[in-house]
This record gives structure tokens, C-alpha cells and sequence, in this order.
């Protein structure tokens, strides 16, 4: 176990534009999750209604509208 | 429904979901191909000890190392899109989707992550068979993660394994082998990433075309094209191999999508291809404006007939038998398709009303009757027909789909040629003397990313109106949410999307004029 943590610290540190590519990754990812995901895209059936059945119940009431 | 949902709002959750599908894609086959050339470069490297290939498989290394870090994550902007612009598309397929998604999530961690580290930084550190092992391992996790998204896709152009749930709203998989192992995902897998395998292929070649033209790192670009041209010329013949076998399954399952690839419009025996062709702008069919008019077409005689059903003189219906129906080869009517699937809807309206109403013995004839096989093969079947109003909305639009089609097919048939002349031009040591070819080698490099595009836009909007083919429409699908919402994060990825891309093409420049060098990564 210690062998593979070495191996990922050492791997980590001797990086040069891998640090680059990671900081990319990181920005990228907190983009992703702390602001287009949590300010602009919730899940709408997950957020308005609290169980699956509800849920279910606004999807079908949604398609038998149709006419 | 087409009434009561805004239209802008289909179309710019559908802009939107392609601008970021497209954008994905410019970094995902680029990963499936080249992580196979750098395990061949590293098994020459490993069966000849000879340093020059390390040399060469570590600078790739470098390049796919920056595509996969700017391009990683990029697709989860798509899941996003399917809680919130596409709510009920998202929950009418849930079930069938969690399984593979779930699957790629779990086999994307451990598979990649795990064996690009030892790619990464295992050099010298661990034994080199271990090392090839794992950067094989690396290409074998990166295309079998786009197994499961493939499988998902081609469940939505073909659903089978499944059963709709009128109490969930829900498709409930019955048979993951069915989902699985459906010819068209398959196939689709297939075609994709042989696609991508091709991608890699000239793109390596591109860049080493660029070395030999600075007359720099010859002996490491001549080898890295020996490598990257023969990869490639396989790759493309599996490519006309999987695209022949896919040209059948939409036939097959997607009739329209064929006849707006090949501008088909009135169906027949014998049916040929269209080689070429240029569509009018103005002048259309008078009883259908959907239907342009050629100005210009090359056709060869009985070839679409003989491609579709190895049978020069078989019947391949087009865009006007699939809308009026034709009895003699039994294809039924869009308009009946229409009364079918409203038939549908209203007995799950019947059976919902009677449920709340509390009439059971009702509401339990009526779930019999729904969930019946003759219910299901002669009106479920047909359920997304009955949200549409018009039988030409189930046209897609024909000019972007010929013209996407024939783009691809014709680059297509390009890249198996270039790859032919490369593999010539290097065996018979020419290589670096041919400086014009080496200069359509680079130009070549953007034409293979428009091919990828080109044919995912034959793909997704070639089966429009259909999110899932003929049971759930673009007009069902789509959230109830305002357009402005949309259309502000439309602009927000269109942001994200091109800073990402410019920092791709800014770190690969620069690391590509440093050139191979013995370490770091």
C-alpha cells in the first residue's frame, strides 16, 4: 500500500505540464459542479417533487395532455 | 402538445444539446484512437528495446495526455441537460439507462484512471511489461467506456428489452441482453469507434507531416506514420465495413433517416444512389415544401436497392410512401400512425382517470388491455405519433442530412486513399520529399473532425422528430422551463466550450513545437 501511494506522490511531483492539465481539470470541474450544475441545471423532477411516484404521476399527466 | 409547448424552447434545448455533443466529441475519438497506436508504438518498443520507439510513444503519450485532461468531464454537461431540459425524457427512459450509464461510470474510474497513471508515471518506475500492459489496459477501459453511451444511444434509435410502465411512466428493461447486444448498438459501437481509430490515425500522421516539413525528428515521424497509416488504412476498411452494415439497420429501423440520406422521395424497385447531389433552395415539392428538388444529382442505377437488400431490383420506400403509406409492401400510413399512437395516449388517460376516480374494476381492464401484446405491437407501438399533430413533422430536415451524409461518405472514402498513399509514400522511403502531400496530410487533420461531425449529424438529426424512435417525440421530451434559461446557458457552454478548445489547441501547439524529448509528463 505505501509502495502505490509513493508511487502516485512521486508520480504527482515530478509532473511539469501534467500540473498544468491538472489545474485545467480542476477549474473545469468546479465550473462543472459548484456553478452550472448547482445554480443552472437542477433536476427538475428530483427538486419539485419528493418521491418517484409523484414524479411519475407529473410525467404521465404531461403526455395525456396531448390531444 | 405541440401546442402547448414553446417551440423556441425545443429548438434551443435541442441547439444546446448538440452545441455540447459536439463539442464532447471533439476530444472523445481522438482518445479511442490513439490509445491503441501508443500501444502498438509501446509493444515495438517493448519487442525491440530500441529507445527511438519510447521516444515516440511518450510524445504521443503527451498529446492524448492533453486531449483527455482538456476533453475529460466534458460529457457529463449532457447529463445535466437531461435532468433539467429534458426532464421527461430523462424519467421515461431512466431505467434503461442507469444500468449501462452506471456501468461506464464504474469501468471509466477504475479501468482509466487506474492504468493512465501507470502510463503516466510508471515509466522506469515499473516493470515494462507491466507498463505495456497497462497502457494497453488504458485503451481497452477508454473504448469499452464508450461502449455503454453508445448502447444507450442505439437503444433510443431502436428500443428493445424493454416494457413501458403506464403506472411509472417509466421503460423498464426485461432483457439486458436484448439492450446489449441489439445489432445497431453493435454496430453503432463499432462504427464509432473505428471512426475514431481513423481520427487518431491522421491526426498522427498530420502532425508528423508537420515535422517532416520543418525537416525536424525525421527518423520519429517517419515512424510514427508507418505506425498511424497502417492502423488507420485497417481502421477505415472496418469503417466502410460497420458504415455498410449501419446504412442496412437504419433501413431497417429508420426508413425516413434513410430516404432523407439519399433525398428518396417517391420509393421504388431498384432504387439507386445518389453518388451527388445539390438540392434547390427555393423549389419544392408542390405538395410538400418539406421535399426540396435537386438541381444537380449522380446517381448510380440499383445501387441503394443492392445496398440495402444485397438485391439490385428490391423495393426501398422513400420519404413519400413512409407519409401516404403503401400497401403493396405493407408500409402503413403516417396519419394511421398518428390515430394509433393518440389511441394509445387516450387509453392511458382512461386508465389514469380511472384509477383516481376510484373505478378499479375499470382502471384493471384497461391496464389489461394496454399492457396486452396486440395492444402493444398495434398502438403502443406507435405512442410518440400520438403527440404529433402533422404527418410531415415526422419528416427531418433532408438538405442537413443528405448533405452531412454525402460530406462523410465522400471524406470517407478520402481518408482510405490518404492512408493508402501513406503507407506507399513511407515504405517506398518517399515520404519527406513529398512536400505537397505532406501539406494535404495537415489539412487533412480538420476534414477528419468534420467527417465525426457530419456523421453524428446524420445520426441525431436524421431520426428527428424522434428522441426514442416512433415512442416518445422532441415536442414530449422537453421540460416545461422557460427558453431564456436555455438559451443563458446556451451562450455559457458556447463560452466554456471554446475557452476549453483554445487551451487544447494552445497547450498541444506548444508542446508539438518542443517535439519529442526523452522525459516528463
Amino acid at each position: 500500500m505505501k509502495k502505490i501511494v509513493k508511487f502516485y506522490m512521486d508520480g504527482f511531483k515530478e509532473m511539469t505540464l501534467g500540473r498544468t492539465l491538472w489545474a485545467i481539470i480542476l477549474i473545469k470541474l468546479f465550473i462543472l459542479f459548484f456553478v452550472l450544475k448547482l445554480f443552472f441545471f437542477p433536476n427538475l423532477l428530483k427538486k419539485n417533487f419528493s418521491n418517484d411516484k409523484d414524479r411519475g404521476e407529473h410525467v404521465i399527466e404531461n403526455f395525456i395532455k396531448s390531444k | 402538445m405541440n401546442e402547448i409547448v414553446d417551440l423556441s424552447l425545443i429548438d434551443w434545448s435541442r441547439g444546446q444539446f448538440a452545441l455540447t455533443a459536439l463539442y464532447h466529441w471533439l476530444f472523445v475519438p481522438l482518445t479511442l484512437g490513439i490509445t491503441f497506436i501508443l500501444a502498438i508504438m509501446e509493444t515495438i518498443y517493448y519487442k525491440t528495446g530500441d529507445p527511438e520507439w519510447k521516444k515516440i510513444t511518450r510524445f504521443w503519450m503527451k498529446v492524448f495526455g492533453i486531449n483527455f485532461a482538456i476533453g475529460v468531464a466534458t460529457g457529463i454537461i449532457l447529463e445535466f441537460q437531461f435532468g433539467t431540459n429534458w426532464s421527461y425524457y430523462s424519467w421515461f427512459v431512466g431505467d434503461i439507462f442507469g444500468a449501462p450509464l452506471a456501468i461506464e461510470g464504474i469501468m471509466a474510474f477504475f479501468m482509466e484512471s487506474t492504468f493512465i497513471a501507470v502510463m503516466f508515471f510508471g515509466w522506469d518506475k515499473v516493470s515494462k511489461r507491466f507498463h505495456l500492459v497497462s497502457t494497453w489496459l488504458t485503451a481497452i477501459g477508454a473504448n469499452l467506456s464508450a461502449l455503454w453511451i453508445l448502447v444507450a444511444n442505439a437503444w433510443m434509435q431502436n428500443p428493445v428489452g424493454m416494457q413501458f410502465n403506464p403506472d411509472t411512466a417509466r421503460n423498464e428493461m426485461v432483457n439486458f441482453w436484448d439492450v446489449f447486444l441489439s445489432p445497431l448498438a453493435i454496430n453503432k459501437f463499432l462504427h464509432t469507434i473505428s471512426s475514431g481509430f481513423v481520427l487518431a490515425g491522421i491526426f498522427i500522421i498530420g502532425i508528423s507531416a508537420w515535422f517532416l516539413l520543418k525537416k525536424r525528428e525525421v527518423p520519429f515521424a517517419k515512424k510514427s506514420i508507418l505506425v498511424a497509416a497502417i492502423f488507420g488504412f485497417i481502421s477505415s476498411l472496418f469503417l466502410v465495413t460497420t458504415g455498410d452494415g449501419s446504412a442496412r439497420l437504419v433501413a431497417q429501423h429508420q426508413p425516413m433517416k434513410l430516404a432523407a440520406m439519399e433525398g428518396l422521395y417517391e420509393g421504388k424497385n431498384g432504387a439507386g444512389l445518389t453518388a451527388l447531389g445539390i438540392f434547390s433552395p427555393t423549389k419544392t415539392d408542390p405538395e410538400n415544401d418539406k421535399l426540396h428538388d435537386f438541381i444537380f444529382k449522380i446517381e448510380i442505377p440499383n445501387a441503394l436497392s443492392y445496398m440495402i437488400h444485397l438485391d439490385v431490383n428490391a423495393f426501398v420506400p422513400g420519404v413519400k410512401d413512409l407519409l401516404n403509406g403503401n400497401e403493396k409492401e405493407g408500409i402503413l400510413a403516417t396519419t394511421d400512425k398518428i390515430s394509433r399512437g393518440k389511441m394509445a395516449i387516450e387509453t392511458l388517460r382512461n386508465y389514469k382517470n380511472a384509477l383516481k376516480e376510484g373505478r378499479k374494476d375499470e382502471a384493471f381492464q384497461l391496464k389489461e388491455k394496454f399492457m396486452s401484446k396486440d395492444f402493444q405491437a398495434n398502438y403502443f407501438k406507435y405512442f410518440g405519433y400520438g403527440f404529433l399533430t402533422n404527418a410531415n413533422d415526422t419528416i427531418p430536415s433532408i438538405p442537413l442530412v443528405f448533405y452531412s451524409f454525402h460530406i462523410m461518405v465522400i471524406l470517407g472514402s478520402w481518408f482510405l486513399l490518404f492512408f493508402i498513399l501513406s503507407i506507399y509514400f513511407v515504405v517506398n522511403n518517399e515520404i519527406a520529399r513529398r512536400r505537397l502531400f505532406l501539406k494535404i496530410a495537415i489539412l487533412t487533420i480538420p476534414l477528419v473532425y468534420i467527417a465525426q461531425m457530419a456523421g453524428w449529424t446524420v445520426a441525431e438529426v436524421g431520426r428527428q422528430p424522434w428522441v426514442v424512435q416512433d415512442l416518445l417525440p422532441t415536442v414530449a421530451a422537453v421540460s416545461s422551463i422557460s427558453a431564456g434559461s436555455v438559451i443563458v446557458t446556451f451562450w455559457l457552454f458556447a463560452l466554456i466550450f471554446t475557452i476549453l478548445l483554445i487551451a487544447e489547441v494552445k497547450i498541444m501547439t506548444t508542446q508539438i513545437k518542443i517535439g519529442p524529448k526523452d522525459g516528463g509528463h
